[in-house]
């Protein structure tokens, strides 16, 4: 057992806090509104051009080649700091994995460089208004079309994040409508500006246009379009659905400078003197907040050290999902308790408490325990597939 | 970075977990319920003989001078088998105790016979109103304020507690410092007893994550075979959940644990910290499972003849000893909010 990082790893981490303390922008307006989203656009420009966009990935695709340590450092370094939530996610940390595992080499050259330089913004298009939960159930067709090549897509997805502001979508599509439930379905990359496609933003519960749902018309997609294998969709849908559970979209570094935020919070909340008792009956709530988040680090480090071992998380990354889900309920809800009366105070009002950000977070934390598979989902799967309990 | 035991250490572990797999099945268990004493020598000498007893005391004196790090999978599989006997107290807290601050007439006097099995230990710390197993312990280790002592079995006078968990042996006890040896005093024996309360909760922290994981196998057995309304309960939704709610909480405590025990063989200069979050994330974890363990098995999990309430009642007991969840939360938000 050794908790500590080598000299090179120390080494890449000074260079990272460094450019991330000389760089991150402060203060940019939520990235799931259309300006927000421009200004996002080009923090991630500059990270890229830094090569610190997608550390993990290859140098030749636009990364360092880091180790899965590095990567993990990278992230405690950007949350550290104070960096933004990446609106490149979805690309990076779900799409690109499944390129990577699945994509021709031709995809690879032409999707992942653009990815990691926000050239090319991507939106997951998984459910539709029919199809949630059972995924499985989804409706929208692609038709075969030999003759130009490709595929025909006709339905609607929905609930696609920041769907309104990206150029391509990847999702799941019915591409034979007679065989059983899971198979018949076929991955594919999809440009927006397609003809025949339209998207609709819808307003989230925190306000902003973070949702969109994609109306399909026709849409012609072409061959080289296909990721995978033609009717085995669901078996890669599956890979990305996993990176999603699991630490790459959630890494602690995340949660750990948000609980220490919550400490400091804590600590500026009793020095201001108000409400002393209030105050004093939260700290045992903070602490437990606080140390949620470093179980998720401690238990981050085990995942990892058998990952570069070639252990593979398999079904325990439904643990890791439900864990860092409900952390980042108890911290942003343990932070709105220590505001009190100030915690209703949202972004555009003058006296909310640090811009109104516990509020925005405590919003987007409640959305956690809902996507990438419900957590009631992932409860079914830890029985299931952990525990080993029946079906049915 | 490699968070993880070495296949050495996994191998020990396999082989104590074999050894207590035999010599300490349900029905040892439930003989140290009955027994007027509870405990069996031969177990004990057994684990000496293994290395497991003097697994701290260095090598000079006999033992295996090993760490934290090394202990602490032997103690999950102590607790796994609910094997009552006082492995915290001799292995875990006396004889690093002892090692680490007495001066070595005290020490030499002690070690070895700790090392191979002739002596058990056991301690007593300010603030612990009973102590364990005193009723087969020759050495006692107790604090009064800034002074640590040594006190030979024979002066010490005790009288039984009666714990929950039939399988303990609690007592509350008096003795005079006329008899006892001065092990250390002032400032050095408070950090001397404050790394030895570390090291307790920490060791009882491991012990319940053993417990934990047993309870909840238990459970997940019984849930595939029972059946009603003509399918395994465990088929079912709610039963299901509560079974995850279980195996969340130890999957989430269970490295918490390791960080204090790496802490702790590496002096960590959080290491108070790392050991109050062990012992409140294993102590919350136990009784979520216990509750959970016991709900899932319905009235027979409510008797004493099913073997579950073994588990049960030792992680209550061990749930709320060295410390309990809220006790070490309360510790946590010191070190972090007071600072
Ligand atoms: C902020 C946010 C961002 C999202 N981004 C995207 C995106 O980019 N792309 C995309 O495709 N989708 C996205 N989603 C949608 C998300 O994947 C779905 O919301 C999720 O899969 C649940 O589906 P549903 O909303 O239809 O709820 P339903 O499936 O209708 O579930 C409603 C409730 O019933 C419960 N339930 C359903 N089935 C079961 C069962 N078998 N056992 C127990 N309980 C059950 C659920 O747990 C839930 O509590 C996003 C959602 C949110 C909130």
């Amino acid at each position: 057992m050794d908790l500590t990082f080598t000299p090179a790893e120390e080494a890449f981490r000074a260079e990272a806090r460094e450019w991330l303390e000389a760089n991150v922008p402060v203060g940019l307006p939520s990235g799931d509104t259309a300006e927000g989203f421009a200004l996002h656009v080009e923090w991630e420009k500059k990270l890229f051009e830094a090569r610190w966009s997608v550390v993990s990935w290859p140098e030749e695709f636009g990364g360092r080649g880091a180790s899965l340590w590095e990567w993990l450092i990278f992230e405690e370094e950007y949350y550290r700091v104070g960096g933004p939530q990446r609106v490149t996610q979805n690309g990076i940390f779900l799409l690109a994995p499944t390129i990577f595992e699945f994509g021709t080499d031709e995809q690879k050259e032409r999707f992942l460089p653009r990815m990691a330089a926000a050239d090319d913004l991507w939106c997951q298009g998984w459910s539709e208004p029919d199809a949630g939960s059972d995924l499985a159930g989804i409706k929208s067709r692609a038709a075969r079309d030999d003759e130009r090549g490709g595929w025909v897509i006709n339905g609607q997805k929905t609930w696609t994040t920041r769907g309104a502001f990206c150029n391509w979508v990847f999702g799941l599509f019915r591409t034979d409508p007679e065989a059983a439930r899971h198979s018949g379905m076929t991955y594919l990359l999809v440009p927006l500006d397609a003809p025949g496609v339209t998207v609709r933003g819808v307003e989230r519960l925190d306000g902003d246009e973070g949702f969109a749902e994609v109306f399909f018309d026709d849409v012609f997609v072409s061959d080289d379009l296909v990721l995978g294998g033609v009717n085995e969709g669901w078996g890669v849908a599956m890979a990305t659905a996993s990176s999603e559970r699991g630490l790459t979209l959630r890494s602690p570094g995340r949660f750990c400078a948000a609980a220490d935020r919550l400490v400091d919070l804590w600590k500026r909340q009793a020095a201001a003197g108000e409400y002393p008792e209030r105050i004093d009956s939260l700290r045992s709530d903070v602490a437990q907040s606080w140390m949620e988040a470093e179980a998720y680090r401690l238990a981050t480090l085990v995942d990892v050290t058998g990952l570069v071992k070639g252990v593979s998380q398999g079904a325990r990354s439904s643990l890791t999902k439900i864990y860092w889900s409900e952390l980042d309920v108890k911290l942003n809800e343990t932070a709105l308790r220590l505001l009190g009366p100030a915690a209703e105070l949202i972004e555009t009002s003058p006296d909310a408490v640090d811009g109104g950000a516990w509020m925005k977070g405590f919003e987007f934390a409640l959305s956690g325990p809902i996507y990438a598979g419900t957590n009631e989902i992932q409860r079914n799967v830890v029985a299931e597939r952990v525990l080993g309990l029946p079906r049915k | 970075m490699q968070f993880a035991f070495t296949e050495d250490q996994l191998l020990f572990r396999d082989t104590v977990a074999e050894f207590f797999a035999n010599e300490c099945p349900p029905e040892k268990v439930r003989w140290s319920w009955d027994d007027a004493v509870g405990r069996d020598a031969s177990t004990w000498a057994a684990l000496a003989e293994m290395g497991v007893i003097g697994l701290t005391v260095p090598e000079a004196f006999g033992g295996m001078g090993m760490n934290e790090i090394d202990l602490l999978p032997i103690l999950t599989e102590a607790g796994r088998y609910a094997y009552p006997a006082p492995l915290v107290e001799t292995v875990a807290v006396v004889a690093p105790l002892l090692t680490e601050s007495a001066p070595a007439a005290i020490a030499e006097k002690w070690l070895p016979g700790i090392a191979d099995g002739s002596v058990i230990a056991t301690v007593q710390l300010d603030d612990q109103p009973f102590v364990n197993d005193m009723h087969i312990a020759n050495l006692l280790i107790a604090q009064r304020g800034d002074q640590l002592f040594a006190i030979p079995a024979e002066h010490v006078r005790s009288t039984p507690q009666v714990s929950v968990d039939g399988a303990r042996r609690l007592f509350s006890i008096e003795w005079d410092e006329a008899d006892a040896e001065l092990v250390v005093s002032g400032e050095a024996a408070l950090q001397a007893a404050n790394r030895a309360f570390d090291r307790g909760a920490a060791a009882t922290a491991a012990q319940l994550i053993g417990l934990s994981e047993q309870m909840i196998a238990m459970t997940v057995a019984y849930v595939v075979d029972r059946k009603q309304f003509g399918v395994p309960i465990g088929s079912f939704q709610a039963v299901k959940h509560h079974l995850a709610d279980a195996e969340l909480k130890v999957s989430f405590a269970r490295p918490a644990v390791w960080a204090a025990a790496y802490g702790l063989a590496n002096g960590s200069a959080d290491v108070d910290r790392e050991v109050s979050m062990a012992k409140c994330f294993a102590s919350d974890a136990a009784e979520v499972v216990a509750r959970k363990a016991l709900q899932n098995h319905g009235a027979i999990g409510y008797t004493t003849e099913h073997d579950l309430h073994f588990w049960l009642k030792r992680s209550w007991a061990l749930a709320s000893s060295w410390g309990d969840a809220a006790w070490h939360r309360r510790r946590v938000a010191h070190l972090l909010l007071d600072a």
